[in-house]
């Protein structure tokens, strides 16, 4: 695991494809909150319509992921942090984005179990995904541990892509590292923000609707 | 009578102490009687003529390691208060009481506050931190720097490989091999360089080996903790820049 090729493809991989994932993941989900019920569904239908869509899933999502995860909390256990010493702003957000990393990557499989793998085990279909979502969003607890664990992604994303611009060399004076700053934060507000707008449009009772009618298929075939 | 003023005044030291590279640390407290401008190599020396702790007891006198007093050599870098920097440059008036001192511990302890810095001249050995001239002949004088790019790169040869930025760094530690940010700079030192650069190739390479540039991890504590203020994330971007235009350049073989 060691070395500069395999570091560097981690450094690369988080932010395409995974960085590019996130982004239309948050599109996708924001139209739950922009187009209600039927603008979220039409989001689902529109990414399974994609040609070699099992291709594009398992190049551009589960392999990446794999990869980018079992090597970041191998950097995550290498570093000694030291903020108690050096509270200095960058090193906070060098410790934090190990954290992050690994909340994020705790929160990824609870979220890809609770989504992706039930689909996998032909539980629901991913016309039920919003009534999914609508149950685990009214669960206070859940709905707050959803949010640290988006929080967590989307901040260790757009920091991330901050170090991602050093790492590759693009950003190099302190200048320009201090403008990637304010811009990679205020990426980190905003996709925040959108993800969290998302969350609260499944509470709404219009996702619910599925749900119930697909309980009430089943009392009417049971009647 | 401002002299017996000051020397009611004195000055408590808590110093972690080695008795040698295999045995446990422990702690000892020393209680001085303050001179005015003393710093912690002044100290130390203090210590040395009259060796007793803050008890009263006699102890061995500790160990450490200075040379030139003035900043410049590198030698004498100790945790003080916390942060890894140079004791001869350390004023007691300016450090807060109880002052703890300890030995930068990124490093092997050899005994209290000497440490082996031996990794960051291996460091600059691995990066060929010098400009090759020697020949079987004379090769004439080199090719001209310019003077804008002599003035920064003058600022990169203030360092004095004295460890307080690996010390500094959460990814030098015994779990990695990072090579440290000083040997970095130093290759952007050298490939600056105009005879240095016809061998830039070579410097890069040895960055992009295991425990190379890729250790960095972006927390900057280097640059806030170099006590020669030398832009240290400025030197690291600069030969991520360069390594990773070296990656292409050789993946295509241009």
């Amino acid at each position: 695991m060691k070395g500069y090729y395999s570091r560097k493809l981690h450094s690369l991989l988080g932010v395409i494809p995974l960085g590019a994932f996130l982004i239309s993941h948050m599109i996708s989900n924001f139209k739950a909150f922009e187009g209600g019920k039927k603008g979220f569904e039409g989001a689902v239908h529109f990414l399974n319509s994609m040609p070699l869509v099992f291709f594009l899933e398992l190049f551009l999502i589960w392999l990446p992921l794999f990869y980018h995860g079992i090597y970041g909390l191998y950097i995550a256990y290498q570093a000694k942090n030291n903020v108690g010493n050096y509270s200095y702003e960058r090193n906070i957000r060098f410790t934090i984005q190990r954290v992050t990393g690994v909340i994020t990557f705790v929160f990824v499989i609870w979220h890809m179990y609770d989504t992706r793998f039930q689909i996998i085990i032909g539980k629901i279909t991913h016309d039920d995904l919003g009534a999914t979502m609508h149950n685990i969003m009214n669960n206070p607890v859940l709905f707050i541990l959803y949010v640290i664990g988006v929080v967590s992604a989307t901040f260790h994303f757009a920091n991330g892509l901050w170090a991602f611009l050093v790492s590759w060399g693009i950003t190099v004076g302190p200048r320009a590292q201090k403008v990637s700053t304010y811009i990679c934060m205020g990426l980190f507000v905003l996709m925040s923000v959108l993800f969290i707008l998302a969350m609260t449009a499944f509470r709404s009772s219009e996702f619910q609707a599925a749900a119930t009618a697909a309980i009430d298929v089943v009392k009417t075939v049971l009647s | 009578m401002s002299q017996t003023a000051a020397a009611s005044k004195s000055v408590k030291f808590i110093i972690t102490r080695q008795d040698n590279p295999e045995t446990k640390s422990y702690t000892e407290e020393f209680e001085l009687p303050y001179r005015p401008g003393m710093n912690v190599i002044s100290a130390l020396m203090e210590i040395q003529r009259n060796p007793k702790n803050a008890q009263g007891q006699t102890t061995a006198p500790v160990c450490w390691d200075s040379n030139c007093l003035e900043e410049v050599c590198g030698a004498c870098s100790m945790v003080i208060n916390g942060k890894p920097r140079q004791a001869c440059a350390a004023l007691i008036d300016k450090l807060e009481q109880p002052i703890r001192i300890q030995p930068m511990k990124t490093f092997p302890v050899v005994r209290d506050l000497v440490i082996d810095r031996s990794r960051m001249f291996t460091a600059l050995k691995r990066v060929k931190a010098w400009i090759p001239i020697d020949g079987t002949y004379d090769l004439g004088p080199g090719p001209k720097m310019a003077e804008k790019k002599r003035q920064w790169a003058y600022e990169l040869s203030k360092c004095m490989t004295c460890g307080v930025c690996l010390e500094a760094c959460p990814n030098v530690n015994e779990k990695t091999d990072f090579i440290g940010p000083a040997a970095i700079s130093q290759v952007r030192l050298f490939n600056a360089h105009p005879t240095g650069e016809m061998n830039k190739e070579e410097r890069l390479e040895a960055l992009m080996q295991d425990g190379g540039i890729e250790g960095c991890g972006n927390s900057q504590n280097c640059v806030r903790s170099c006590p020669k203020g030398i832009p240290l994330t400025t030197s690291i971007a600069e030969m991520n820049k360069d390594t990773t235009k070296h990656l292409f350049k050789r993946w295509l073989g241009v």
